[in-house]
């Protein structure tokens, strides 16, 4: 039979499912009305993102001097922010090209959402840069343009021109690859719908998408593709951030391992974030029996994997801190002298939050748990904050001039810029949760007969 | 003259793709068969052609390499040369290892974007181009064989119920 499938192996599809239920399931949240609970979230959301454009604007209008930065911690919330969402949003990436190589067909009920949650993240990570600036007007000189004062063009030597690169071309490719997946979703919603104006916005959303066997044919071909394409580029793009860190000469930053390092870090906050919303949507949208127990801990591996990679790098990093014997390294983010010293309880944070907790997922009864994998997975989105807080503020707030030694102090603007990005984040995600195909059910489709449950059963039951 | 052709519905993938390999053992030209979701191997039992899109691909992601070497080496060596950090501003090749992430950034960006684009060109999909499908059924859970008719109604019709088809309609093309 073409659609065997071990049956050892757990369905991925529960309950008695056809084509047309799959197709239901997923047109419902989008021809449905939304509940209280759905706007509820989105007011909240939305007005922390207005606070937030108003401190930008603040920010802009007044000079970066209203956040807490000072002349020797150049880099602080901002940059802690950039990193924290750019790392976020490699999950979505990872779970829709890597496991498309590794031909992992759990990925189908979540990739969707996945790279949603990629291309918003990235959004908010561009920001910041940006802001940062001071001069957001002038963001285009980061541009290979030459400028007004010459044909003075930009430095391809530098790790922050490379990160322009990198993440402009991993926004775009993202973007492109979502959107070529969500075609036939969005032709199936048109073909369904029944209000003229949606049937003509889904219609201009599908690009026309027909569905021929020829179509399908490239279809596959160019996911595969780009699938080969996106893999190396999302290693890139956090290899490439943590080289804006690496090629400097700080005691700290200046350190071989960052880009394997910064890349586990990255798919392990991903996941966690991809965790935390799933655990929420996969209720509100009654999608329970797309996204199930197995996948939740699928992700869980992936987690305790890649965040065991990121605690043997902090190891490795503390114990060459201490074996170099120099007193400079006595001051970098995993040292003797952070754990001890002011910053000591973002040091701590980062190890109870990143490492000890996850440790719980050793257990299958936690890695099976909604509830549980919903709080190690908000535990891990606030370590991975941490992580790159401790990073940049406790490195930078003690040079290699002990007159130079400052302490970073957030303002109400710092705070105000990162609430608004996870209030955009969230505005951004309900929306999408609200109109958009939330699930690949074309893909969901081609493994209904080989995973869903009523068709292993039929199978299974044919042995006995 | 009369441009018929039958529309034969099916709603089971391994249904459809048996139903292709018996019209076609039976000598018909299949014009076209529309589906909710890839059908593993119908692309084969349909005679179509395998896509070059993969190759096209690569020689996108060659010619972004190209343009990245020029940009860099333009930029950087010809054009204004700058001593950063005492790095050879004087030869490409010297100062390759430098712009590595930047020629890699931009092979990618080459490959995926055309691709994408020749895609959309070649399946002729893009904003506000109106869907082709002659039923809705098909992005949902049903799939369509569309056959010319050349005064064999009867004889395709027999056929096709025979191959499990759920509907069979003949229809009028323009």
């Amino acid at each position: 039979m073409s659609h065997y499938e071990a049956p050892i192996r757990e369905p991925l599809v529960l309950g008695d499912k056809s084509y047309h239920d799959i197709t239901e399931d997923i047109a419902r949240p989008i021809e449905g009305k939304a509940n209280k609970n759905w706007y509820i979230a989105f007011y909240i959301s939305l007005a922390a993102m207005l606070w937030g454009f108003g401190c930008i604007f603040y920010t802009v209008g007044t000079g970066i001097g209203v956040w807490g930065l000072n002349k020797n911690i150049g880099w602080a919330w901002d940059i802690t922010n950039f990193v924290w969402w750019v790392g976020i949003g490699h999950a979505g990436t990872l779970i829709s090209a890597v496991l498309l190589l590794f031909r992992q067909k759990w990925r189908m009920a979540i990739n969707r959402s996945a790279e949603a949650m990629t291309i918003f993240a990235v959004f908010q990570a561009g920001l910041f840069p940006i802001i940062h600036m001071g001069r957001p007007w002038n963001g285009y000189w980061v541009l290979p343009t030459p400028n007004q004062f010459g044909s003075l063009w930009v430095n391809f030597n530098s790790p922050l021109l490379w990160d322009v690169f990198a993440i402009s071309t991993y926004l775009s490719v993202s973007l492109v690859f979502w959107w070529t997946g969500l075609l036939p979703d969005f032709a199936m919603i048109r073909d369904r719908a029944v209000k003229p104006f949606q049937k003509k916005i889904y219609a201009l959303l599908s690009f026309g998408w027909s569905g021929r066997a020829k179509d399908w044919q490239r279809f596959e071909e160019v996911s595969l593709v780009l699938a080969g394409l996106a893999t190396p580029l999302v290693l890139s793009v956090h290899t490439i951030v943590s080289m804006d860190f690496a090629t400097s000469i700080n005691p700290g930053w200046h350190s071989t391992i960052f880009p394997p390092y910064f890349v586990a870090g990255a798919i392990f906050s991903g996941f966690a974030m991809v965790q935390t919303l799933l655990g929420v949507m996969r209720k509100v949208t009654n999608l329970e029996n797309y996204i199930t127990r197995l996948h939740i801990e699928y992700m869980n591996i992936v987690i305790i994997l890649t965040g065991g990679i990121v605690a043997v790098a902090y190891g490795s990093e503390f114990f060459i801190a201490w074996y170099t014997g120099s007193p400079y390294e006595n001051y970098t983010y995993m040292s003797v002298g952070a754990a001890t010293g002011p910053y000591a309880w973002a040091f701590w944070s980062l190890i109870i939050f990143n490492i000890l907790i996850p440790q719980l997922l050793w257990f299958k009864k936690v890695r099976r748990s909604f509830i549980w994998s919903f709080i190690i997975s908000i535990a891990i989105n606030i370590g991975m904050w941490f992580e790159r807080f401790d990073i940049i503020a406790i490195v930078l707030s003690k040079g290699h001039l002990p007159s130079t030694w400052w302490r970073f102090e957030p303002t109400f603007v710092d705070v105000g810029i990162f609430i608004g990005t996870i209030g955009f984040f969230f505005v951004l995600f309900l929306l999408y949760a609200r109109t958009f195909p939330v699930i690949a059910q074309a893909e969901v489709k081609t493994i209904l007969k080989s995973s869903g449950e009523n068709y292993k059963k039929l199978r299974d039951g044919n042995h006995e | 003259m009369s441009n018929k052709v039958i529309h034969a519905f099916y709603n089971d993938d391994e249904v459809v793709l048996d139903a292709v390999k018996k019209v076609k053992a039976a000598h018909h030209h299949i014009e076209e068969v529309f589906c909710p979701f890839p059908v593993h191997g119908l692309d084969k039992a349909m005679g179509l052609a395998p896509t070059r899109i993969a190759i096209t691909s690569f020689m996108y992601g060659v010619l972004g390499l190209g343009i990245a070497i020029w940009m860099t080496n333009y930029m950087m060596i010809q054009d204004w040369p700058q001593d950063i950090g005492g790095k050879p501003n004087f030869s490409w090749w010297l100062n390759m290892p430098a712009f590595v992430p930047i020629l890699f950034e931009l092979t990618v960006f080459f490959a995926a974007h055309l691709m994408v684009i020749t895609f959309y060109m070649r399946s002729r999909i893009w904003p506000f181009k109106k869907a082709e499908n002659p039923d809705p059924r098909t992005t949902d859970d049903h799939f369509l064989m569309e056959i010319p008719v050349h005064d064999n109604e009867e004889e395709l019709t027999t056929l096709l119920k025979e191959t499990g088809a759920v509907e069979i309609n003949v229809v009028e093309k323009h």
